[in-house]
C-alpha cells in the first residue's frame, strides 16, 4: 500500500507554493517518511524554517512549526531544543539561509553539537528572490547579481560543519529520494548537531539562464556533480575538484550533547560547584 | 517582608527576571550591560532555567524568542549597538506575539559611542526599534529598587500583552551600587501574570490562536502539547498562517495597536508626581537624570522655592493625560526638561502639552548634574 502522507501534512495547505518539479517536495516527503520510521509523534516535532522557499516547508508539516527571519532558524531554534531537550527540533534553510546571512548561527550550532537537525535545501541560487548568485552557485554561473558570470569562489558546506564540530554531517539530493530518507533516519536518531546538505533542482531560477533545460536535466547535472564518498575518495586528487561526495560523510559519538552538557551545569549550580569537564583546548 | 541588599541596578534587574519567573535568558556581552548576562549566568541553572551565550547580539535575541515562544518566560539584555542589531528580530516578536523582556542599558551613542558612559540616546529607538507598524512598550527605572520593579512588571505585562516590553536602564543606574529596599518576595510572586492559556473546551486540532477580539493579544499554548500551531512574520489570519487577504491584513495590525491601546491607561500608565501639590515650577526628567532633578529639588524647597518634578516611568506608550494635565498647570518658560540626549522625549511632551518645555541637554557620556539643572533654572528666572 502506498505510504499515506496525509496525517503528517496540513493539507489544507496544499498544494504548496513551490514551482512545478521542485525538488523540496522531495526533501519534505522524505522527511515525513523518515518520522514516520522512527516512530515520532509529531506533537513532539518542532519544525523552523526562514526565509526563502525552504521557509514555507515549516507551514506543510503537521506539527509545532515557526517560519522565523532571514538567517537565523538556529538560533530560535536553539531556544527550542534548550528550553525543551527532549524535543525533536528540525531546522530547514536554503544555501542563502544558512550559509550566508545565517552562517554565523550555523556555525556556532555546529560547535554546540546541540541536538538540532539542520537540513540545508542547497540549490545554489536565491529562488523565491529570481536567481540572485548565492554561496554555493559554481562559479563562471549566471545569477541576476552576476550577469557577467559568478566569480565568488564556492562553498562545501559540509566541509564548513565538519570544521566546526558537528558530529553527523551527510550529503545527498533529491534525485535519490530512498537515501535521502535512510540519511534523515541516521542524522534524527543521533544524538547532536546533524548537518545533512541536500542538494536540490531549481530548473527555474538556476537552471533557465544557464541554459540547464527542465527540472530532469537539472537533476541529473546534480547528479553530474555528486560521487558516493567511496568512489570519491578513490579518485585522483586533481579530479575531485568536479565532484561533492555523496552519504554519511562524519559520524561521531564521543562528543557530548549541548542540552546533556548544561545538565551538568545545573547540577553544578545547585551543588554549589564547579562541572566536572576537563580542560579541553582543541575541538575534536 | 520587604528585602534590604546592596546591589547595582544591573543585578537587580536579574534577580528581578528570576524571581518574575524567567527561566531562559540569551544574549551577547556588551559593555555597560553585561552585568545582567553575568548575573543570569549564576541564577538560571540553581533554578534550573537555562542561560547561553550566542554567537552574536542577533543569535541573543532570536534564542530568546525561541525559548519564549516553547512557553518558557525569556530575557535577553543588551545595550545601543546591540539594540540596533536586535531590530529586525524585535518585528518578528511583535508579529508572532511572543513575550519577551529586553533591558537596554543606555551608553553614549550613535554607532560604538561611549561604551562606558551614560546616555539616554535610545528613547526614540525604544520607541520604533523596528521596521513596520505596532506599538512597543517602554519602562525607564530612576532608582535602584525600580532597576527591580520594573524588570517585574516588565514580564508580568509581556505575558498579559504577548509582546515585547523593554527596560530602559542607563550606565549610571545598571552600574550605581548602593542599598535597596525590595518588595517581599512572596508579594512578587503573587503578581505574576503568566500568558493566557487556550479554552479547554476548544478541541485542539480547531483552536486558532490568532482567533481573538480585534482589542486582544492572541492566545499562543506552549508547543509540544497538541496544539499544533504555526507562527509567522508574515501577516497572518486567525489561523497563524500566511495570507494577503486585505481585509485580514488591516485587521492584524489594527489588533496589534488596539490590544495596547485600551490598556494603556489601567495597566502602562506609571510616572512619579513629586513635590508637585504646590509647585510653581516643573521639572521633567526620566530615568537616571531624576535624580539630579530630585537633588536639585530639595536643595530650592530649603530655600522656599516652589518647584516639584514629573517622571514618567512608562516612556512608551506615553502618559498622555496626565502630561496633559500637568502641564496645564505651567507655563512653558517655568517648565524645564533636562534629558541625556539632545531633546527626544521633549518632542513627545510638546506633542501633548502642546507647548515646549526649556530643555537642557547633554550627549557627551557625563550625566547632569544637580547644579548645572540649577543654574538652568537661575537662568530661566526662578
Amino acid at each position: 500500500m502506498a505510504f499515506n502522507y496525509n496525517e503528517y501534512l496540513r493539507t489544507d495547505k496544499m498544494p504548496t507554493l513551490w514551482c512545478w518539479g521542485c525538488g523540496d517536495g522531495i526533501i519534505l516527503k522524505a522527511v515525513i517518511r523518515a518520522i514516520d520510521k522512527l516512530g515520532w509523534n509529531m506533537d513532539d516535532v518542532c519544525v523552523v524554517s526562514g526565509i526563502g522557499c525552504s521557509g514555507r516547508f515549516s507551514s506543510y508539516l503537521n506539527c509545532n512549526t515557526v517560519h522565523t527571519t532571514h538567517g537565523r532558524t538556529v538560533a530560535y531554534a536553539t531556544g527550542i531544543k534548550l528550553a525543551n531537550p527532549d524535543k525533536h527540533v528540525i531546522v530547514v534553510a536554503g544555501d542563502g539561509d544558512g550559509l550566508a546571512i545565517g552562517g554565523n548561527h550555523t556555525i556556532h550550532g555546529c560547535r554546540r553539537n546541540i541536538d538540532i537537525n539542520f537540513i540545508l535545501i542547497n540549490n545554489f541560487i536565491y529562488g523565491l528572490t529570481n536567481s540572485q548568485v548565492s554561496p554555493t552557485t559554481p562559479k563562471g554561473m549566471w545569477a541576476v547579481t552576476t550577469q557577467y558570470g559568478n566569480i565568488d569562489p564556492t562553498f562545501d558546506a559540509c566541509e564548513l560543519a565538519k570544521g566546526a564540530g558537528a558530529t553527523f554531517i551527510a550529503r545527498e539530493s533529491v534525485t535519490d529520494p530512498k537515501k535521502l530518507e535512510k540519511m534523515f533516519i541516521k542524522g534524527f536518531e543521533h544524538r547532536g548537531f546533524s548537518f545533512f546538505d541536500v542538494f536540490s533542482n531549481c530548473h527555474v531560477n538556476l537552471g533557465r539562464k544557464n541554459k540547464m533545460g527542465e527540472a530532469i536535466e537539472n537533476q541529473e547535472w546534480i547528479d553530474s556533480i555528486t560521487l558516493p564518498k567511496a568512489k570519491y575518495d578513490k579518485l585522483p586528487e586533481e579530479e575531485k575538484i568536479n565532484y561533492f561526495p555523496t552519504g554519511i560523510l562524519h559520524h561521531v559519538e564521543d562528543q557530548m550533547e549541548y542540552c546533556d552538557a548544561y545538565d551538568l551545569v545545573i547540577e553544578a549550580a545547585q551543588n554549589k560547584k564547579k562541572v566536572d569537564v576537563p580542560i579541553q583546548v582543541k575541538p575534536f | 517582608m520587604a528585602r534590604e541588599v546592596i546591589s547595582s541596578g544591573n543585578e537587580l534587574a536579574a534577580l528581578a527576571a528570576i524571581d518574575a519567573g524567567c527561566r531562559f535568558f540569551g544574549g551577547y556581552p556588551i559593555t555597560p550591560s553585561s552585568e545582567v548576562a553575568h548575573e543570569m549566568s549564576v541564577l538560571l541553572p540553581r533554578v534550573g532555567g537555562k542561560f547561553i551565550q550566542m554567537e552574536d547580539e542577533i543569535g541573543g535575541i532570536a534564542v530568546a524568542l525561541g525559548a519564549s515562544m516553547s512557553g518558557v518566560k525569556s530575557m535577553t539584555n543588551t545595550s545601543g549597538p546591540g539594540m540596533s542589531l536586535k531590530a529586525e528580530q524585535i518585528g518578528l516578536g511583535f508579529m508572532t506575539e511572543t513575550p519577551l523582556v529586553i533591558t537596554n542599558v543606555m551608553r553614549g551613542g550613535p554607532s560604538t559611542g561611549l561604551p562606558t558612559r551614560v546616555q539616554q540616546g535610545d528613547i526614540n529607538q525604544a520607541k520604533s526599534p523596528t521596521h513596520g507598524d505596532y506599538k512597543s512598550i517602554t519602562f525607564c527605572p530612576g532608582s535602584l529598587e525600580e532597576c527591580y520593579t520594573e524588570v517585574v512588571r516588565a514580564f508580568n505585562v509581556a505575558e498579559e500583552l504577548m509582546t515585547i516590553v523593554i527596560v530602559l536602564l542607563d550606565e549610571t543606574l545598571g552600574h550605581m551600587h548602593g542599598k535597596a529596599v525590595l518588595p517581599d518576595l512572596e508579594e512578587v510572586q503573587a503578581s505574576i501574570v503568566d500568558r493566557a492559556k487556550p479554552d479547554p473546551s476548544i478541541p485542539k486540532e480547531e483552536f486558532k490562536p490568532f482567533d481573538v477580539p480585534d482589542d486582544k493579544p492572541a492566545v499562543i499554548p506552549p508547543m509540544f502539547q497538541g496544539y499544533r500551531f504555526h507562527l509567522t512574520g508574515l501577516h497572518h489570519g486567525p489561523t497563524g498562517f500566511p495570507t494577503e487577504d486585505a481585509e485580514i491584513c488591516q485587521r492584524l495590525i489594527e489588533r496589534l495597536h488596539r490590544k495596547i491601546d485600551v490598556r494603556r491607561k489601567d495597566l502602562l500608565d506609571s510616572y512619579e508626581e513629586y513635590m508637585l501639590d504646590d509647585a510653581e515650577w516643573l521639572i521633567i526628567a526620566y530615568g537616571s537624570v531624576s535624580r539630579s532633578a530630585r537633588e536639585a529639588i530639595n536643595r530650592l524647597r530649603e530655600q522656599g522655592v516652589k518647584i516639584g518634578m514629573f517622571r514618567p516611568i512608562t516612556l512608551w506608550p506615553s502618559p498622555e493625560e496626565k502630561i496633559k494635565e500637568i502641564g496645564e498647570r505651567f507655563p512653558a518658560e517655568k517648565i524645564l526638561m533636562p534629558e541625556l540626549n539632545m531633546g527626544q522625549y521633549i518632542d513627545e511632551v510638546e506633542r501633548i502639552m502642546k507647548k515646549r518645555p526649556v530643555a537642557l541637554n547633554k550627549a557627551n557620556g557625563r550625566p547632569i548634574s544637580p547644579t548645572e539643572i540649577l543654574d538652568k533654572l537661575k537662568e530661566m528666572g526662578i
